[in-house]
């Protein structure tokens, strides 16, 4: 049966906002099944309390220091040494089939299961350079997961600045730092700094490869070479292995509740700083 | 000047380090992993659904077999939902649906894998349990999740696709009289295909490289999947299940296992790569 | 803007035209010497054994056909096609004397002092005041007292002060095409050069605008030389006092601007003024 375009049209135009439905509809499930048995969860007591009987019971104080360090960590070295590689790769490199290889590589580390980030910490900061489970080793394996996703977020962003910005900057005599710091990167700074959100999200969430090289300790972390526990990998725990649900929901509506943060912090960022720019 | 070249040698040792340090893991998990499939033979340890490291042996077919079933499931509802709401954004009422439908789904990309494995294990799971049958921990609760989580990949990817298709196009083809569906499906999908296929395939490499959520919801069993109810263990949750208690040459056999998986997500974006790239050619010529 | 106000205009552009016509221009010492100048872009001969001079306080015109080089030779004079891989040259290019291509030429210095503007306005996305005094900060000015007092003296030379002096926060992408060309003109003037150098300043500009630039362009050259290329014939011969004549390459004859219009030596050159080809 062949129908008329227009009821075509109609036909599809409903599902596909229904698909679009579909999916709003599942982020607010989700969203509303955690905030709302979690919330609740979520006191001051809670917060600054540490966890006993194995999480039993508690809060989840060293496990928020935790976090803050290894996903603190992690982005304070990645995103100056991932800016300053895109940098390079993009103002200071002829573009060639040295450049294009970089690129490809990057691609496939931005996409390389987050486990064997985790295979590749423990061998190496755990137990190489024996910096055991740990923080440390926790934060610099997720550094090294993301700094592909920033390596290459950054580079389109620094390419999407006009040729001829750059031109017109040597053209009034400035040095290629200058010219870098001053007109590249002023205009650059939503791109990346989208980037560099990305990136705090995936190691906020990264649960697998923190397991295998940050260890799991619930004491509070007295420095970096002591073993600690994130939010995700302590919900991870608390779920699977059913030591308290209520403590686990939670534990996700803190989660939850930080990445939204972060992540409406940023677009609000960026709004200003494109409100500066025009 | 003399700055300038400080400057210039600074940048190059961070970038070298940088990019040495990415070379170095991948270097790494070919040194640790390539022996041990040198040693048992590639077509044994590729095509050989017995996995028993105690015994030695080291097939992992069942697990290429559950990583690929996962994934062909993902993407039936990761393209359907991800390409669907990409033309709502950029073809149907764009202003409208952006304000809700942009935000969710970067919101969407943002929830960690472990809270959608822990939905998949409380609401999912128990729905197919009872209404399909099965232990409900199966390939299907796997298929859903990913789905859900390679959805903002395929949209995000998509949306981009579409809109670098020129508006020329668009006008053109209403101008004939079309409607707006059929400009969408005959025009402006068609020329955006090389992005969108682009799409789908950078979402696929992201749900073979899925971990927690499916260690939670794909009952881990280590058979060869023969239906959608089946339990199934993939490539990546073998690794993170057993890398704990793992040591010598079953040690080894994970990070074989991490070479198997490089490799496929190479194969992936090298595809991915081509395929965007033709779209270049041709919008050139 | 009406044609009364277009009329004026012209005719005090031709009045000025005629009263600097009128005192046989003063040789002037040289301030570019060109000699034996040739480029070329990987291995593409694109200037051929060119040699001139540039003398000060004078406008010189460089008219020519397209891909006659006229282009190349002005990035030429300010090293602007060192950024351009494939480039290379032989020959000199003496600024006061020295060379520019010299091992010892401080780049940026020479870019500053000879100020360029492009055939298509590139404000870049910032504040007028920022794009005026972005070239001042770098080199090194730092005192706003000053910088203010620049900016505003170039913007007088460039005829735009009186039209933006009130709204100097404003980005500069909201001028309209005229205005953006003559923020150029004084985004350069603003590091006070000694040479002036135009790549086809007013194509795609209104009539007024053109004939204000030409008006400043008129009153600058008591300060600085001034090297105007142009596609158009007929304002090479109102708006300069030399005018040199490339072609493929070539430099094919150079001499008074009145002279080469009416009484031109090469039969090419007379070919072309009078439109046989171009």
């Amino acid at each position: 049966m062949r129908l008329a375009p227009a009821h075509t049209q109609r036909l599809v135009v409903a599902g596909l906002w229904v698909l679009a439905a579909a999916t709003v509809g599942v982020l607010m499930f989700i969203a509303a099944f955690i905030l709302l048995r979690g919330l609740p969860q979520v006191t001051w007591q809670f917060l600054t309390d540490e966890p006993h009987r194995m999480g039993r019971a508690g809060g989840i104080f060293p496990i928020i220091v935790g976090t803050l360090l290894v996903t603190g960590l992690a982005v304070l070295v990645a995103a100056p040494v991932g800016v300053i590689t895109a940098i390079y790769l993009t103002e200071y490199t002829r573009e060639g089939r040295l450049t294009a290889i970089i690129r490809f590589g990057a691609d496939c580390l931005a996409g390389i299961p987050s486990i064997i980030f985790g295979l590749f910490g423990f061998v190496f900061f755990v137990i190489t350079l024996g910096m055991g489970l740990s923080a440390l080793s926790g934060a610099l394996t997720l550094s090294l997961m993301v700094l592909p996703t920033i390596i290459r977020t950054s580079e389109e962003a620094i390419r999407a600045v006009p040729a001829s910005y750059r031109e017109v900057s040597y053209g009034l005599g400035s040095t290629r730092w200058q010219m870098v710091t001053r007109v590249v990167l002023r205009s650059a700074m939503p791109g990346i700094g989208t980037g560099v959100v990305l990136a705090i999200g995936r190691s906020i969430s990264e649960t697998a490869a923190v397991m295998l090289t940050a260890g799991s300790a619930l004491r509070l972390p007295r420095s970096l070479l002591d073993s600690s526990r994130t939010l995700a990998l302590h919900f991870y725990t608390l779920s699977r292995e059913g030591i308290s649900m209520s403590n686990a929901y939670g534990t996700a509506a803190v989660l939850i509740v930080a990445i939204l943060g972060i992540n409406v912090t940023a677009y609000w960022l960026m709004r200003r700083f494109i409100g500066k720019m025009g | 000047m003399k700055q300038d070249r400080i400057i210039h040698a600074a940048l190059t040792v961070v970038a070298l380090s940088a990019i040495g340090g990415l070379a170095l893991i991948t270097a790494f998990i070919f040194k640790e992993g390539l022996p041990l499939i040198v040693k048992v033979g590639a077509g044994k340890f590729l095509l050989s659904s017995d996995w028993y490291p105690t015994e030695g042996k080291f097939g992992i077919f069942a697990m290429i077999v559950g990583s690929l079933a996962v994934t062909a499931g993902a993407m039936v509802i990761g393209a359907v939902f991800g390409l669907g709401c990409a033309i709502v954004l950029t073809q149907f009422c764009p202003r409208r649906a952006a304000g809700l439908l942009k935000p969710a789904i970067e919101l969407l990309a943002g929830i960690p894998s472990v809270v959608y494995g822990f939905m998949g294990v409380v609401v999912l799971v128990p729905l197919i349990r009872e209404h399909l049958g099965g232990p409900g921990l199966s390939v299907l609760a796997s298929s859903i999740v990913l789905g859900i989580m390679v959805l903002p990949t395929v949209t995000s990817i998509s949306v981009d696709a579409l809109q670098a298709v020129p508006r020329s196009y668009w006008e053109g083809s209403i101008a004939l009289g079309a409607t707006r569906w059929q400009t969408t499906h005959r025009v402006m999908l068609r020329a955006a295909r090389s992005g969108i296929v682009a799409a789908f395939i950078l979402g696929m490499g992201r749900a073979v490289g899925e971990t927690m959520a499916v260690i939670m919801v794909a009952g881990n069993m280590l058979d060869v999947p023969t239906s959608p109810l089946d339990a199934v263990r993939t490539l990546t949750s073998n690794i993170a299940l057993e890398m704990g208690y793992a040591a010598g040459e079953h040690r080894q056999a994970l990070f074989a296992t991490g070479v198997v998986l490089f490799v496929i997500i190479m194969v992936l974006n090298a595809v991915a790569l081509h395929v965007s790239r033709r779209r270049g050619e041709r919008a050139a010529a | 803007m009406s044609t009364d106000a277009l009329q004026t205009a012209i005719e005090a552009g031709e009045a000025r035209q005629a009263a600097a016509a009128a005192v046989p221009a003063a040789p002037g010492r040289d301030k570019i010497v060109v000699r034996g100048f040739s480029a070329s872009f990987g291995g593409a001969a694109v200037l051929r054994d060119v040699s001139l001079q540039v003398r000060s306080s004078e406008r010189l015109a460089v008219i020519g056909p397209a891909r006659s080089g006229k282009t190349t030779f002005l990035r030429s004079l300010n090293r602007l096609n060192d950024l351009t891989p494939g480039f290379s040259c032989r020959g000199q290019v003496l600024l006061d004397g020295q060379d520019v291509y010299g091992a010892d030429c401080d780049v940026a210095a020479l870019r500053r002092r000879i100020g360029m503007v492009y055939a298509v306005p590139v404000p870049l996305p910032w504040t007028i005041h920022e794009n005026l005094s972005y070239g001042l900060r770098m080199a090194g000015m730092r005192r706003s007292g000053e910088i203010d007092a620049r900016i505003e003296a170039a913007l007088r030379s460039a005829f735009l002060w009186e039209e933006v002096k009130d709204r100097l926060k404003d980005l500069a992408a909201r001028l309209s095409g005229g205005q953006q060309q003559r923020l150029c003109l004084a985004r350069a003037l603003a590091l006070e050069p000694e040479v002036l150098v135009l790549d086809e300043p007013c194509s795609g500009l209104d009539p007024i605008s053109t004939a204000r630039i030409e008006e400043a362009l008129g009153e600058l050259k008591s300060r600085y030389s001034v090297v105007l290329v142009t596609n158009n014939t007929k304002q090479a011969a109102r708006a300069s006092d030399r005018t040199a004549f490339l072609l493929m390459g070539e430099l094919v004859e150079i001499g008074p601007t009145q002279k080469l219009f009416t009484a031109p030596d090469d039969k090419r050159t007379n070919d072309y003024i009078t439109g046989h080809f171009g």
